[in-house]
């Protein structure tokens, strides 16, 4: 076990007989307490034939054990004035309840009991089928996601983060309650789980409780190793989605460097410089982007209505992709030109050091938005145990401004090279200058 | 924690009627600033409806003292962000910080509230990203649905049956001299409320204040009476057609109550059993879990200054959009017809108060919080009587409310999704 003194608490990081691994920090703004539970299975353990089993197995969780019949727990945690709810992606499924701190131990008693006792009733599974052949349908209206799909399957061609982490239509029609099933048992079990929790309660107490709750779930026998390796990329690749709509979108993808790599902070910086500061997290929204080079020479410029940039941490090596909603009246192919001109210019002029520190300064206070709730401290510790270890969100602002203008321009020759990216077009179909362009 | 009360938020009125409310809060280095001004697409006629909009999103494109550029350089580079939206009563403002950045919000909102230019070039670009986002709605299910709702929801010419963002025709129609006399006619800090929350002290942040807004002075538009909005009495139902979607949109819905209403929180607390509580209520547990219809189903009530809509929505298959209608119907007319039971009512009761220390846990949840209380006239001692409004109601409000606003046969219902026969 190790412990230490924070400027809002003490932190606990322990592992369990079992395997679960405990991160715990006191934060006495409030008195709330958020506990989360990490599984480290997302859509990068899955194959073709299940994928989105992950993402399935979450919404399964919230349909009941004995203990906790379908509709009792959200209601319990409700009833308290809880917040709750769970998400899935690449590299883990969460959940989450933040409460009034003396009720937190519900949804630790909530969380151990679906890490075991999950029922998976065959007539739930299959009206959860239809939800989420729904929620896939829904997402599908987006041309965003048509071409973000598109766009990773492309872009990575054998890692199973080309897949979307909501699954593939035929699998979601396909898959049967005993894969589900056999998914639940593999991965969502103590030796591949993080308990985190935050909030106003003793750092030693909590754990106790959370020795309490998990003790006694058995460990698991260990989850299968993901071995895929995704092969260099030896050209540019390029999809275009033609579908129906008035908006033409673009999005540009490069091979990123992985948060356990240094480049990763140079990368950070480059990408606010480029696009503006966003979100760090899944959850909480970023600033607003107007002073970035490419909203100056994209949307002040009016060939576009919005550019955004995204650099997202995971476990295996990824993508930063680069996404712009073009005006009706230019197309992707005029957009895509400007892109490639503000690239070539920052690997070869390189980034001013204001440039770089207003990056830094960005950084600085969305850290301070995101430490308000007790929610977000737990979020953060988590997030980047999954990642990295919790060290990584602690020393995040300094090693990010450790970075330099020579740094930015390094990584931008380096990642943002013309034949390792992927670029996507939608053409919407309504659109008759566009149309007429083919 | 106290629950911010009179005793520590500290409301002090300029004499040009601008309300500055201040709490203090050190347990982030963070501020929040919130608000809104008396101007909105009330004050606009249907044949330039966009104009309010259109005016405040021109207003950080350039001022006397700062370019657009300068303008989000300043801001963005200390991590700072502030916007600016219209809506129908108001137009809201918001924006965050560090608490040491304060003054420089302050100036910059000032700057942009009081010394707009409406530079040419920018308003051309304005209306061409408001025209792409038009053109985006239009192929957007889920928000055709809501446009459509509120046109069938509210009587012909009523403000709430016309777009706060407007239209293509109506945006292409406006010329810089609208905008220049909408703002010029409009904005004030009469009736203005201006809202604090962080880490800042209540001394500072008043001088501060005083210095940016005190020498500002003017009137807002004189405002008709709202037309009313009586209730639907029979089912007005349209449909929107998108080829190539995958999904409907469904909003079916009515006009509802003001934020005001003595029993807004009996209406809030039906809303809660029918659309919001646990996963989304009753509705949620039929719609979405029991028959897998939706992957959404859900109610909303808007609260606002006036008869704002209850609308309940879910995204579904197309081919079963109209099960999930005959489903929401199911529980509007069971909500109508049957008493809430007693541990139903006080799930959601609990619900209610229990969640509040959450919400009141970020700068910006107890800023909004305030704002509300002021431009209600709730009290600032509201959070300390929430508890007590909560837990009085009974079964029968919650079924009087339902009964007042809601109905199972006659209803507003706007759906947009692919043709019926792809």
């Amino acid at each position: 076990m190790t412990t230490s003194n924070h400027s809002n608490g003490r932190f606990v990081q322990t592992e369990l007989s079992n395997g679960l691994s405990v991160l715990v920090q006191e934060a006495h703004a409030a008195p709330v307490a958020s506990f989360w539970i990490w599984y480290r299975v997302g859509s990068r353990n899955e194959h073709l034939g299940t994928t989105g089993i992950s993402h399935w197995v979450e919404h399964m969780l919230f349909k009941g054990t004995p203990a906790f019949p379908k509709g009792t727990a959200e209601k319990a945690i409700a009833r308290e004035g809880g917040a709750f709810n769970g998400a899935t992606s690449y590299d883990f499924t969460t959940f989450f309840a933040t409460l009034p701190t003396d009720r937190v131990d519900l949804s630790l008693q909530i969380e151990a009991d679906r890490m075991a006792n999950a029922v998976f009733d065959p007539e739930e599974v299959e009206a959860e089928r239809t939800v989420i052949i729904s929620e896939r349908q829904g997402a599908e209206n987006s041309p965003e996601f048509l071409l973000n799909e598109e766009l990773m399957g492309a872009a990575l061609r054998v890692h199973p983060y080309r897949n979307p982490t909501v699954g593939h239509m035929c699998d979601l029609e396909t898959i049967t309650r005993a894969q589900l099933y056999e998914h639940y048992q593999t991965y969502y079990a103590p030796n591949n789980a993080l308990a985190v929790a935050a909030g106003d309660f003793d750092a030693d107490a909590m754990v106790g409780l959370i020795e309490e709750h998990f003790g006694g779930i058995d460990g698991g026998d260990g989850v299968p190793p993901v071995t895929a390796v995704e092969p260099p990329q030896r050209g540019e690749r390029r999809v275009v989605v033609r579908r129906e709509g008035f908006v033409p979108y673009l999005k540009v993808a490069f091979r990123a460097p992985t948060v356990r790599e240094s480049d990763f902070f140079a990368m950070t910086v480059l990408n606010a410089i480029l696009t503006g500061a966003s979100a760090m997290t899944f959850r909480g929204g970023g600033l607003t982007n107007k002073s970035s080079r490419l909203y100056k020479a994209l949307v002040a410029a009016e060939l576009a209505v919005g550019v955004s940039g995204m650099l997202l941490p995971t476990v295996d090596p990824f993508l930063y992709s680069i996404s712009a909603m073009v005006r009706p009246e230019h197309s992707p192919a005029e957009v895509e030109e400007v892109v490639e001109v503000e690239l070539a210019r920052v690997a070869t002029d390189a980034v001013t050091q204001e440039e770089v520190d207003k990056a830094i300064k960005q950084a600085q206070a969305q850290f301070a938005y995101s430490s308000e709730s007790v929610t977000g401290h737990a979020l953060w510790l988590g997030f980047s145990e999954i990642f990295a270890d919790h060290t990584w969100a602690e020393s995040y602002l300094d090693t990010l401004a450790a970075v330099t203008a020579e740094d930015v321009r390094r990584v931008a020759e380096t990642y943002l090279e013309r034949s390792s990216r992927t670029v996507g077009w939608y053409v919407p179909t309504d659109n008759e200058q566009m149309s007429n362009d083919k | 924690m106290s629950v911010p009360g009179p005793n520590d938020i500290t409301r002090h009125v300029l004499p040009n009627e601008l309300t500055l409310l201040i709490r203090e809060n050190r347990t982030s280095p963070s501020v929040v600033v919130t608000g809104v001004l008396r101007v909105g697409a009330y004050d606009e006629s249907p044949d330039q409806a966009g104009l309010a909009d259109f005016t405040a999103e021109m207003l950080m494109r350039g001022t006397e003292n700062r370019s657009f550029d300068r303008i989000y350089e300043e801001l963005e580079s200390v991590g700072a962000s502030l916007g600016i939206s219209g809506g129908t009563h108001g137009t809201g403002f918001g924006g965050k910080s560090l608490g040491e950045d304060l003054p420089l919000m302050l100036d910059v909102l000032s700057d942009f509230l009081r010394h707009p230019t409406f530079p040419p070039d920018e308003v051309e670009k304005v209306r061409g990203e408001i025209l792409a986002d038009l053109a985006d709605r239009a192929h957007d299910t889920r928000r055709m649905a809501n446009l459509t709702f509120y046109e069938l929801a509210y009587p012909d010419g009523h403000p709430y049956a016309i777009s706060s963002s407007g239209y293509p025709e109506t945006i292409s129609g406006i010329e810089r001299d609208d905008l220049l006399a909408f703002y010029r006619g409009g904005y004030s800090p009469e009736g203005m409320i201006l809202v604090v929350v962080g880490a800042v002290e209540t001394e500072e942040v008043v001088a501060q204040v005083e210095d940016a807004f005190g020498d500002w002075d003017g009137m807002t538009f004189a405002r008709e009476p709202l037309p009313e909005a009586p209730p639907i009495t029979d089912v007005r139902e349209r449909r929107v057609s998108i080829p190539d979607k995958t999904q409907s949109d469904v909003v079916l819905g009515y006009p509802g109550p003001p934020r005001t209403h003595p029993r807004y929180l009996d209406t809030r607390l039906c809303n809660t059993i029918l659309g919001v509580f646990g996963l989304m209520g009753r509705l949620g547990e039929k719609v979405r879990d029991e028959q897998g219809l939706a992957y959404s189903s859900y109610s909303h009530l808007s609260g606002g200054p006036g008869p704002g809509p209850w609308r309940i929505v879910a995204g579904v298959n197309p081919a079963n959009v109209e099960r999930a209608v005959e489903s929401i119907r199911a529980e509007v007319r069971r909500i109508c017809e049957e008493p809430v039971q007693e541990d139903e009512l006080s799930d959601s009761q609990a619900f209610l108060t229990g969640s509040m220390p959450l919400h009141l846990e970020t700068n910006s949840g107890v800023a909004g919080t305030i704002l509300s209380m002021e431009r209600y006239d709730l009290g600032l001692d509201y959070l300390q009587r929430y508890k007590d409004l909560i837990d009085e109601i009974t079964p029968e409000r919650v079924q009087a409310a339902a009964e007042r606003w809601l109905d199972p046969d006659a209803y507003a219902l706007a759906i947009a999704g692919p043709p019926e026969d792809e």
